[in-house]
């Protein structure tokens, strides 16, 4: 009987984690098949063309980067610098109970709300306007929260001993936090910085009100400068286009390029990350 | 004793609500080896860890009681402890180098103790040398230190706490993870060392005890039973309980 029920519970597990690859691999299937017609260099490389119903994505490609590693350069250093005083600094108490229940409710606040944040303060009172640094902004508060809880993980999980060898050498906390304590964690705040890249590099809302533009001839040259952005081109080519049979390749195609964005930026971390974990096994 | 490098009177010490030091007096002198022995959970890394104040870094802690080394009350308010554990080094149990290179290993206490630059090869070499690690390592120096061996690794921290120049040396069963030629070493070199510092060494091997120290403490549920020269405790114990625990009737 209980080997039956172990059976069972395998076989459930199997099957749900089969559904799950299935659909996935049935989203990716999808998404080539309708945007493999446009894919090519040029597709890549070149401007839109024709409103948009000929030539590439190079201007929301850039715009896409520039706001996922803005976003990534502002939370990083707030995130580890929030992430050292919770789990190294605080004490237990009401203060950090608040500041870990606003940081839980920030990780489920939809979207939107980020954007609409961003456009009443980054856009409007600081005057960033629609800009680089207002969407960097936006992104950045977006993803602090995974930028914060994995980097306290990462904290939490190095071994006392590294601390304690420290500490009886004469070190202070800083100096042991600092030369210790970081560099040990550093693959694992990493992680946290893969989730948010590909996180800030996917959103659409909070980008869509604070830095991104339908259509535009040059490259940013500034941090003030509006972009495009893949995931908002998707939207417009999708909501706004008037030739639907030329435009709804090209969204897909963009998919495409998206999709491979996100795994190229994650691979280059994963990657930070294996060589920093093989070099620091204990 | 005119050669008494620390004073401990009166050590009382609780983990919340439970004692673990009771009345500790003890007298240390100057460039000897004491060896503190006794049951598993008697106190011994506990009493070892209130000479540099590592218990500190435990919640909870309650002392009373004072430490003097070389006249200055330790546990005294504005006691900068930073300073006083650069003075009092520490080898733990388990070695625990750090995930760096063994160069960076022994630099990183000179680095944080702002030793300048140019001096710190030398020191590292130095103390690599005092610790009989030298000749197995010097070609490897940048190299990280987890992929020594153990009785490497725990050489290795022995050269890093002597790279800082401490005055007292605290180790905590340092051998306890190693095979007997990697306890050997350590023997030999704590043999060495004792020429230059004042060494406090907790062990569970009671032949060792005899072997490297010059006095011994018999701790058992939290108090000292017995305390004095090595030779004494192990050849006329005083206390019937001492008498026992050598001869292996408990432990
Ligand atoms: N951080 C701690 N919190 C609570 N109790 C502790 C802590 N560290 C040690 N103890 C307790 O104190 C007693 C002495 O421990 P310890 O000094 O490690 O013994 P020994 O080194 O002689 O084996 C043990 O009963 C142990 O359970
Ligand atoms: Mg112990």
């Amino acid at each position: 009987m209980r080997k039956f029920n172990q059976f069972i519970g395998f076989t459930f597990s199997k099957l749900a984690v089969s559904i799950v690859i299935l659909t996935l691999f049935a989203i990716l299937l999808f998404i080539f098949k309708r945007g493999f017609s446009v894919l090519n260099p040029s597709f890549i490389f070149e401007f839109p063309k024709d409103g948009m119903t000929k030539g590439g994505i190079f201007p929301a490609i850039i715009g896409t980067l520039c706001l996922s590693f803005g976003g990534i350069l502002f939370a990083l250093p707030l995130g580890v610098m929030g992430a050292i005083y919770l789990s190294e600094y605080a004490k237990s108490n009401i203060v950090i109970r608040i500041i870990r229940l606003g940081i839980n409710n920030l990780a489920g606040t939809p979207s939107v709300v980020f954007g609409l944040f961003g456009l009443a303060v980054f856009v409007k009172f600081f005057g960033f306007g629609v800009s680089i640094l207002s969407g960097s902004l936006t992104l950045g508060i977006l993803i602090l929260p995974v930028i914060i809880r994995t980097t306290e993980e990462a904290i939490t999980a190095v071994p006392k001993e590294f601390r304690e060898a420290s500490y009886a050498l004469g070190a202070t906390k800083w100096e042991t936090i600092k030369k210790v304590v970081l560099p040990v964690a550093t693959p694992g705040i990493l992680t946290g910085v893969i989730l948010g890249v590909g996180r800030a590099a996917g959103e659409t809302a909070p980008i869509l009100f604070t830095a991104t533009t339908f259509y535009t001839r040059y490259l940013p040259d500034s941090i003030f400068s509006e972009v495009m952005a893949l995931p908002y081109h998707i939207y417009a080519l999708m909501t706004e286009g008037t030739k639907s049979e030329l435009q709804l390749p090209i969204a897909y195609g963009t998919a495409v390029v998206l999709l491979f964005l996100v795994l190229g930026i994650n691979l280059i971390a994963i990657t930070i990350r294996y060589r920093a974990r093989k070099e620091k096994k204990w | 004793m005119v050669n008494t490098k620390i004073f401990i009177k009166n050590l009382n010490l609780w983990f919340g609500k439970k004692q673990v030091l009771v009345d500790v007096n003890m007298n240390i002198a100057k460039k000897t080896v004491t060896a503190i022995m006794g049951p598993s959970g008697c106190g011994k890394s506990t009493f070892l860890r209130c000479l540099n104040r590592m218990n500190d870094l435990t919640d909870g802690v309650k002392i009373t009681g004072e430490i003097t080394i070389d006249n200055k009350k330790i546990y005294e308010n504005g006691t900068d402890v930073p300073t006083l554990r650069r003075k009092v080094g520490m080898v733990f149990q388990r070695p625990n180098p750090f995930p760096k290179s063994i160069y960076d290993n022994i630099a990183y206490g000179l680095r944080i103790n702002k030793v300048s630059r140019n001096k710190i090869p030398e020191i590292v070499e130095k103390s690599l040398e005092a610790a009989a690690l030298w000749t197995e390592v010097k070609d490897r120096l940048h190299e990280s230190a987890m992929e020594l061996s153990g009785g490497q690794q725990q050489r290795l921290c022995i050269a890093r706490a002597i790279a800082i120049e401490p005055e007292v040396i605290l180790m905590d069963e340092p051998c306890s993870s190693l095979d007997p030629a990697g306890m050997f070493k350590i023997e030999d070199l704590i043999e060495k060392l004792k020429e230059e510092y004042t060494i406090i060494v907790v062990t569970h091997n009671m032949q060792q005890a005899a072997r490297i120290s010059n006095f011994t403490a018999f701790l058992y549920l939290g108090r000292v039973m017995e305390f004095g020269d090595t030779n004494q405790i192990f050849t006329k114990p005083k206390e019937k309980l001492t008498e026992n625990y050598i001869s292996g009737k408990f432990g």
